[in-house]
């Protein structure tokens, strides 16, 4: 009886707290379309600032680790693909498995790493020492004074950085195409052109943009759910970026299994 | 001593009315339906011990938490059932200076205090700039527009706050513990900045403090909260003369007496204190 409580219990919990992260969403959404007009330059400036921590600072880190696992890739699929005489294949090995998976959840794990602890970090920390209450005692929302800057600026820049990843995973890939299984630089971009279909890029940038929303949703959430004390603040960001990375997998659960049964082939 | 005032409107006259207050944060009920007025132009303290739950009244005057029950009239419209709207409307005529200064450390010392009159005022940037600039200097913080919170002294810290609540030249200013963690002549400092300010615009003024010296230097009127519930309401001078037991106890820094046994422990955890102590 006891356990059977104790999974209801939770999965009640666990409920409420996607209900909360759709409501910080659907706020900082409408904050985004209906804001008043009033500071909108301040909030742009804001937006414009979070896109460069975002995206543009996070761009040496994701070109270096997605190269490396386009390398990878080329690597583990030649292993079997050799065995079969197909090593024509491995530019396609690479290009589904990044466009269609690695490249979007390794650029979200990155991101996570970087901006929802980040985001969970500043806002907890604002929480703490009373500036979310200043905010609000100067009838500012600190929905769409802090969420709404960072939720536009995420959703623009995961489906960019997301591109970079494939591409940059692709040369890596392409790398070991050329020195290890005899392409050369125009065969293997060929070859790679040919295996993508415009719908393997489509579903991963689709995803790209859903990762933005649950890390910029979960990153703040926790912020603002920072209880007194600054020792809160470190439990706030670890959890964001526990709750961050368990979140998007389950999202590209569900969008792979969508994309699978609704796709015409 | 001004009796507590138990009518169900606001007092003509008041620049607050508060009326059978409750708060309470889940199941504890934290102030036990206070009633009190804030004349305009006058300088109220509110004092008490850790605990007695005068933050959280200041928290609730501003907004910050909702009543339980009862009344908080300010600018003719009651606090406990105001839209969201109409709150931050109210807001935007009043201004608070928070303990810890709450300036956003991400922006500079102009920039924290022009965020209220670049969000909310239709001003152009010249002229934010020159009020900005006339704000700091009103709270001898000229020339520090482009320094961060973080390079400023705790006593400079507290100064560019209240030029931050000052910024949309409010009717009411609160300011939650002003001189806490400040050395004595900081605090005099910022004692002094407050009657200034008092002197200068005629602003009404809310203080939480358990500062003695300080209280009665800014102080018009006082109210004493204990656990919950005022316990005296007057001028400083009425205040000052109180032969009230616990005003008493406040005044001249008496210790609580120590609890004899382990019943006694147990029946003040329960909250019966009277009987605990005798």
């Amino acid at each position: 009886m006891a356990f059977t409580e104790a999974v209801g219990r939770t999965a009640i919990d666990q409920f409420a707290y996607v209900g909360q992260l759709a409501r910080l969403t659907w706020r900082a959404a409408v904050a985004v379309v209906t804001g008043p007009r009033q500071g909108a330059g301040l909030r742009y400036r804001r937006a414009l600032h979070q896109a460069m921590a975002v995206g543009v600072e996070a761009i040496p880190i994701i070109s270096l680790i997605t190269f490396f696992v386009g390398v990878i890739l080329a690597l583990q699929s030649a292993h079997e693909l050799k065995r079969f005489g197909a090593m024509e294949f491995v530019p396609n090995a690479v290009a589904l498995s990044l466009t269609r998976e690695l490249g979007p959840l390794m650029t979200a794990i990155i991101v996570i790493g970087r901006s929802g602890s980040a985001f969970a970090a500043e806002i907890g920390t604002m929480k703490v020492s009373e500036e979310i209450d200043a905010l609000e005692t100067m009838a500012l929302d600190p929905v769409q004074f802090l969420v709404a800057p960072k939720l536009v600026a995420m959703l623009i820049m995961m489906p960019c950085l997301t591109m970079w990843s494939d591409f940059m995973g692709i040369a890596g890939g392409a790398v070991f195409g050329i020195l290890g299984a005899g392409f050369t630089i125009s065969s293997y971009f060929r070859a790679t052109l040919d295996a993508l279909l415009k719908e393997d890029i489509i579903t991963g940038l689709i995803k790209a943009f859903m990762f933005g929303m649950v890390i910029t949703a979960v990153g703040c959430q926790e912020g603002l759910m920072t209880g007194l004390g600054s020792e809160q603040v470190g439990r706030s960001t670890t959890t964001a970026v526990v709750k961050s990375i368990f979140v998007v997998i389950l999202v590209d659960l569900g969008f792979t299994a969508l994309f699978y049964f609704t796709s015409p082939n | 001593m001004t009796p507590t005032p138990e009518t169900q409107t606001q007092d003509r006259g008041s620049a607050i009315s508060v009326r059978n207050l409750r708060v309470s944060y889940g199941e504890r009920e934290i102030l036990h339906g206070i009633s009190f007025d804030v004349l305009p132009g006058e300088t109220l303290v509110i004092l008490g011990g850790s605990g007695s739950g005068k933050s959280t009244l200041l928290r609730t005057l501003v907004g910050l938490e909702r009543p339980t029950s009862g009344e908080i009239w300010l600018g003719g419209k009651n606090m406990a059932t105001i839209t969201p709207k109409e709150l931050d409307d109210l807001r935007k005529t009043i201004g608070m200076s928070f303990q810890g200064s709450a300036l956003f450390g991400s922006m500079t010392v102009g920039e924290n205090v022009s965020l209220p009159l670049k969000e909310h005022s239709p001003l152009d940037d010249s002229t934010i700039e020159i009020m900005v600039r006339l704000k700091l200097d009103q709270v001898g913080l000229a020339g520090y527009e482009n320094y961060m919170p973080a390079q400023l002294s705790g006593g400079m810290k507290k100064r560019a706050a209240v030029a931050r609540a000052m910024s949309m030249d409010p009717q009411i200013l609160f300011f939650d513990e002003p001189s806490a963690g400040l050395d004595p002549i900081i605090a005099a400092g910022i004692d002094e900045l407050i009657l200034k300010l008092k002197k200068a615009f005629g602003m009404t003024c809310v203080v939480v403090t358990h500062e003695l010296a300080s209280a009665f230097l800014i102080g018009d009127r006082m109210i004493l909260l204990d656990r919950g519930v005022i316990v005296a309401n007057g001028t400083k001078d009425e205040i000052q003369v109180s032969q009230q037991p616990r005003v008493r106890q406040f005044l001249d820094r008496i210790p609580e007496p120590e609890l004899k046994d382990e019943l006694s422990y147990l029946q003040m955890l329960i909250g019966d204190d009277a009987t605990a102590r005798k």
